[in-house]
């Protein structure tokens, strides 16, 4: 960038006019944030699970010695021929924000789970797929960092070994969480683990499946993002 | 049908129009119903959102405080994490970067989420003329760009549409389309004609609805997925936002984030929240090689230079002063010719666009106080109105920064009669004679003045003044025996 490029111009220009306005006075800012806390797990686990149900997300609890056979159920109840899977997981991102929740913790009972149908493995730039995962795919398996139960809100945190596109093309999107990974609020998440020192490429709070009320304030699911939302939430305590 | 307005200047012709619509008037009146509804059990306890009105009021003023810095602040974090930074003064510069971004590209189509900030660049048609196609991929923007129409709300675009109205506009530009009135089916419809274009487009384009200095990170909010598509499966990411929309600490979102979506929707959660802080990174398998952000004045700055009109920028665009106001609920949002509609478009679009064209807007509001008291951050839109007004019709002060058109509004006749009343007022001896020659006169006074009488009877005035109606009372009484 040169000296004259009109943003450097324009930069300086608009930072000196807003640095020449007076300071202002301001209301003092020692409020409390009254949002929903439990430490209550059974409180949580059922908040959780009824925020995500209101929103039109299927939820179901199991033990982690059925999540096979709760995988096979689930694709054969949503028609699916095709899932993709995330790779396995080198464990660096979770072991720096030590979750509770490990990407590819549960891969073996997953592949397990889908053993007659058809996976793909996401382990290649999506060029190579995009296609596919558009146009074949009816199925993308996540695990998920973090469960919020104020809002029944899933935290996912997608990298090389399960990328964006995995929970966001496909018009299913079954996702993985333990109980254990559940806290009260966002804010106490964000808190608690730092976030503000180690912000990855991208974090997504999802809350459901894809929906609009653009049209005559009615309620419709599927809109860009995947149809289905299926939580598989596994008692690990 | 389309309801596109020629620009605010005309708003007393548009609204006219509107209010002699009964279908649109129905349509805003059935949609406004049901979000005051919605946000009235969003926030059922009282004391909860007062205090958590005061937090985002207080994290929205402070960061206003500091806006200068916390903007080079947020390039610096951006910048670190690999987003280009890019300042643009207003419309031209913006649409200037962004082309020269797709240029680079050799971008022919960009695909957008919905941007506020896009529509007040006009975005869209700029681009046009460079032969660069962008597409709304929001449902609502979507239907309004295949009409060749306008938002009408900043937060559910096609509102002013049934889905009647919705289906008419897919049979007449989707070739496959078999009229219905199913909203699923109207969805899915949408749904699988932008399917193709998010997987074919060169370049994505997103507002951002926060962007936090500490960690260079955008957050985005929506419901339909779309935002995320256009962030992550196009190469290049360009997101373009005002530069009030800074905010200091990534812990400023959450309480934000809480009083945006159940002000707007009156949803606790919306179905994504999205935090972009940097382009893909080494060995990642998707998302964008490339991400921009364009940061936009457009008289922003102009706003911040006055302390009680600083207080516009708090404003974090839910929608619900415009879902709560009664003049928004019967003109609709086309009637205003503005960007952004309603009561925050009435006191945002005069630092956009100046008082020239904007001077009648302010006027159209009953200064009932509605939106005032929806505002999850507490603009206090009402008084701002006032004081608009009074920029509208009268030259600055001294001190305070002139206001871009301000007086524009002046009308001679209105001055010479102000000061003559004043003149009346303060000198009994004018005053009383002029009252009496009215008294007097009374019988002279026109059935018709104006637009006064297009809904009033004419005043007349009394037999007899105030002063002559006491001096009779206090005659009878000291009369009486």
């Amino acid at each position: 960038m040169s000296a004259t490029d009109p943003s450097i111009l324009a930069k300086s220009a608009m930072l000196s006019r807003l640095r020449d306005a007076k300071p202002q006075a301001m209301a003092k800012e020692n409020l409390r944030y009254p949002v929903w806390q439990d430490n209550d797990k059974q409180l949580q686990q059922q908040r959780f699970m009824a925020g995500l149900s209101a929103n039109h997300a299927e939820v179901i609890c199991i033990s982690s010695l059925a999540i096979a056979d709760t995988i096979e159920k689930v694709l054969i109840n949503q028609q699916c021929k095709h899932v993709i899977l995330g790779s396995a997981c080198d464990h660096t991102a979770c072991d720096n924000v030590s979750y509770a929740c490990r990407k590819g913790e549960f891969y073996p009972q997953i592949l397990e789970g889908t053993r007659d149908i058809n996976v793909l493995v996401f382990d290649t730039d999506v060029d190579e797929i995009k296609s596919t995962l558009f146009n074949d795919i009816d199925a993308g398996i996540t695990h998920s960092l973090a469960g919020i139960a104020d809002t029944g809100t899933l935290v996912l945190w997608p990298d090389r070994a399960e990328p964006r596109t995995l929970s966001l093309i496909p018009p299913c999107h079954i996702a993985l969480i333990k109980r254990s990974a559940i806290v009260s609020n966002f804010a106490e998440l964000m808190a608690e683990k730092a976030w503000q020192q180690q912000m990855p490429t991208n974090i997504v709070l999802i809350s459901g499946p894809s929906k609009t009320a653009d049209i005559q304030q009615t309620l419709a699911y599927g809109a860009h993002g995947p149809r289905q939302l299926v939580v598989i939430l596994i008692e690990d305590m | 049908m389309s309801h596109s307005s020629a620009g605010p200047e005309h708003f007393h012709a548009q609204a006219r129009s509107a209010l002699g619509d009964p279908q649109l008037r129905q349509n805003f009146r059935g949609a406004m119903d049901y979000l005051q509804d919605k946000r009235k059990s969003a926030f059922f306890d009282p004391v909860e959102e007062a205090q958590l009105r005061d937090l985002s009021a207080a994290i929205r003023q402070r960061c206003l405080s500091k806006l200068p810095q916390l903007l080079e602040q947020l390039e610096a974090n951006c910048t670190r994490n690999g987003i280009e930074v890019h300042w643009a003064e207003n419309d031209k510069e913006a649409n200037d970067i962004i082309a020269s971004i797709a240029q680079r590209h050799n971008a022919k189509s960009i695909v957008k989420g919905k941007s506020m900030v896009s529509e007040e660049i006009e975005l869209n048609h700029e681009m046009a003329k460079l032969g660069i196609e962008c597409l709304e991929s929001d449902m609502g923007e979507y239907i309004v760009q295949l009409d060749g129409d306008k938002p009408s709300h900043i937060i559910m675009p096609a509102i002013h549409k049934n889905k009647q109205e919705v289906s008419d506009t897919f049979a007449l530009h989707l070739d496959d389309f078999e009229p219905t009135v199913d909203v699923d089916e109207l969805i899915q419809t949408g749904r699988s004609h932008l399917r193709q274009k998010f997987h074919d487009a060169d370049i994505g384009l997103s507002g951002v609805n926060f962007a936090v200095a500490e960690t260079g990170t955008l957050c985005l909010v929506e419901n339909e997925g779309n935002g995320r598509m256009c962030t992550t499966v196009p190469k290049v990411h360009i997101a373009i936002t005002g530069i009030e929309k800074v905010v200091e600490f990534l812990a400023d979102v959450p309480p934000l984030f809480n009083v945006l979506t159940r002000s707007a929707t009156g949803q606790a959660v919306t179905t994504y929240f999205n935090m972009i802080s940097s382009p893909r990174k080494n060995g990642e398998l998707d998302g964008p090689l490339e991400v921009h952000l364009v940061l936009l004045d457009n008289g922003r700055s102009q706003a911040y230079q006055d302390e009680e009109m600083r207080k516009t920028l708090q404003c974090i665009r839910c929608g619900a002063c415009m879902n709560h106001c009664p003049v928004y609920t019967r003109v609709g949002g086309h009637a205003y010719g503005t960007v952004y509609p309603g009561p925050i478009g009435q006191i945002i679009s005069p630092h956009i666009m100046g008082l020239e064209k904007t001077k009648d807007l302010v006027t159209a509001s009953s200064l009932c106080g509605a939106c005032g008291e929806v505002c999850p951050v507490r603009i206090p839109i009402p008084e701002m109105l006032q004081r608009l007004r009074t920029h509208a019709k009268n030259p600055p002060k001294a001190d305070i920064m002139p206001l871009k058109g301000q007086a524009s509004g002046a009308s001679t006749l209105e001055s010479w009669v102000m000061k003559g009343f004043v003149l009346a007022a303060t000198s009994p001896k004018i005053y009383h004679s002029a009252t009496w020659s009215l008294s007097k006169l009374n019988a002279f006074m026109p059935n018709h003045i104006g637009p006064w009488t297009q809904c009033r009877t004419s005043p007349k005035p009394a037999d007899k003044t105030l002063h002559q109606l006491i001096k009779i009372r206090h005659k009878k009484k000291s009369d009486k025996p």
